[in-house]
């Protein structure tokens, strides 16, 4: 005779000892009380005045501005806003490179405050930078380069930082053995073996600050976003609804061409 | 021996100089036009009248602002900041969800034999294409739009993030539906399981940890963009923040950049712990 399985209980929907419970327990009370906090009143966007007036608003944007004057001056806007994004990041790179070796080569106080100081670079938004720099740089690109500049270097040093570490030690120390110096060391044994990883960190950040690049005009930093502020104030919806095509044509371009440079860099 | 020893001395230049060097001529010629579009005159930010206001505003940060009632503003502010990400990221799940069914190949039943029906493909590739179109749209745009059609207010904040990382969500929770082994739902779609069952048992408790820790790092990026979104007026720390800074107040700037700071450390502490927690 089989011996009978024996009926098992499913498990109580909650108990005091499952981690998960308290867990799931707790977004609940997050989402519950973020709900309650803010006044949305999202109701009353539902009701039927509100999505009509929505409607009104989103018909302005067509037909978009297409006459012969106005894209040339959204695709000086996008090429400004190209042009901030691969500078920033550019300059973004080789300032995270310097921070990075300082980050994962030195020991003590001097690691722990590059550290620091890379994390305090990537937490401040690269808004709020560009609104900063403002004041010294003056309303323009400028600005905005350097914004996106310097969070970008704080987010790839920390990554840069990571890939020197793991790289191999194994070739450096062939050529330290031969004699070659701590820069030789670096540049021709350490940097070859983590160059495609710190490519492909580039890239991706390229991707993520074209996005950022777009938007930094609304505080005054140039690029298309400007433009988008500029004609959005003046309830122009014709204008506003060119530069958002325009915005996302570049958005979809760049990410297009990294991918496309990344297939070509692993190939 | 000397005649040995300089057979053995390495050869001391670089043998690839001569590339090395056009390689980087090249880039810079490559870069020049980007300094000319973007203004990029560096040599400003030293000249006397610039370096006084910058040295005012910056000699300002100095003492941080500590009162009492900024420090319980700057409390309240952080949690709407908390607030309108969570919402967002509630709001988008919603809409990431019902996207995700949809455009999961995975879960085609006309794919079983091999080719995708013409209708389904193209109501796949139609909601993809949704998704694509609401990711790519920045959400600071969106808030903008929003907060001239519905006024200023948390609101637009919460609307803006759930619209793009709706689409965020959604394009990558089909990626990771589809990148898992496809045997345990096509068995039970093909022993008769609804679609929806499927889902149930065969695609989510497969998937289950990465789709929640990926939602959980998102949060953690919804948190950062609550406080941009406040720019435009939708709330939150960056409010704040753009009135301080338009009042040259250095030294509010300095607490809320310090509590920037904290924040997204301890969200990002917090994430970390989550994704262990549940990976």
């Amino acid at each position: 005779m089989a011996t009978p399985i024996p009926k098992r209980l499913p498990p109580p929907l909650f108990s005091a000892r499952c981690r998960a419970c308290w867990l799931v327990l707790g977004v609940f009370a997050l989402v519950l009380a973020s709900f309650l906090s803010l006044d949305l009143r999202l109701a009353a966007f539902a009701s039927g005045e509100s999505l009509a007036s929505m409607g009104r608003f989103l018909r302005e944007f067509f037909p978009p501005d297409l006459s012969p004057a106005f894209p040339r001056r959204v695709a000086e806007g996008a090429w400004e806003t190209l042009a901030m994004s691969a500078l920033g990041t550019v300059l973004a790179a080789i300032a995270g490179v310097g921070m990075a070796l300082p980050a994962s080569r030195l020991q003590g106080a001097a690691r722990g405050s590059a550290r620091l100081l890379l994390n305090a670079l990537r937490s401040v938004p690269e808004l709020v930078w560009a609104a900063m720099l403002l004041i010294s740089a003056g309303l323009g690109p400028f600005a905005g380069t350097l914004a996106l500049a310097i969070h970008t270097s704080g987010v790839l040093g920390r990554l840069f930082a990571e890939a020197l570490e793991n790289a191999p030690p194994g070739p450096g120390a062939a050529l330290r053995a031969q004699g070659a110096g701590t820069a030789r060391v670096f540049l021709y044994a350490t940097l070859p073996q983590v160059l495609p990883q710190l490519m492909s960190y580039i890239l991706y950040r390229w991707e993520n600050n074209i996005r950022a690049a777009t938007v930094l005009g609304v505080v005054g930093a140039g690029g298309l976003g400007q433009l988008l502020m500029f004609h959005m104030g003046l309830f122009q919806m014709d204008k506003t609804a060119t530069v958002l095509g325009a915005m996302l044509v570049l958005v979809a371009v760049v990410d297009a061409a990294s991918f496309g440079l990344r297939r070509w860099l692993t190939r | 021996m000397p005649l040995s020893a300089a057979a053995a001395a390495p050869a001391r230049r670089d043998p690839a100089w001569l590339g090395r060097l056009g390689l980087i001529a090249a880039a810079l010629v490559l870069l020049w036009p980007l300094f000319v579009a973007t203004e990029f005159k560096p040599w400003l930010l030293l000249e006397p009248d610039t370096l006084r206001v910058t040295g005012r505003f910056v000699g300002g940060f100095f003492p941080p602002a500590l009162n009492g009632d900024f420090l319980l503003m700057l409390v309240r502010e952080t949690w709407r900041t908390v607030a309108i990400a969570t919402a967002g990221i509630t709001l988008a799940l919603l809409l990431a969800v019902p996207l995700t069914l949809a455009a999961t190949r995975a879960l085609s039943i006309s794919a079983l034999t091999g080719r995708m029906a013409a209708l389904p493909y193209v109501v796949r590739q139609a909601v993809r294409g949704l998704l694509i179109l609401l990711r790519s749209m920045p959400e600071l745009v969106w808030a903008l739009v929003f907060v001239r059609v519905v006024g200023l207010g948390p609101a637009s904040g919460v609307l803006a993030i759930a619209l793009t990382y709706g689409g965020m969500l959604g394009k990558v929770y089909a990626e990771i539906l589809e990148s898992g082994d496809a045997q345990v739902t096509q068995a039970l779609l093909r022993n008769g399981a609804s679609r929806l069952q499927a889902f149930a048992y065969g695609l989510l408790p497969q998937n289950a940890a990465e789709l929640t820790s990926y939602t959980v790092y998102r949060w953690e990026c919804a948190i950062r963009s609550s406080v941009v979104l406040g720019f435009v007026g939708a709330g939150g720390l960056g409010q704040q923040m753009d009135s301080s800074l338009k009042m040259f107040a250095g030294g509010e700037v300095a607490t809320m950049l310090l509590v920037f700071v904290l924040l997204v450390a301890a969200a990002d502490r917090l994430s970390a712990a989550l994704r262990r927690a549940l990976g």
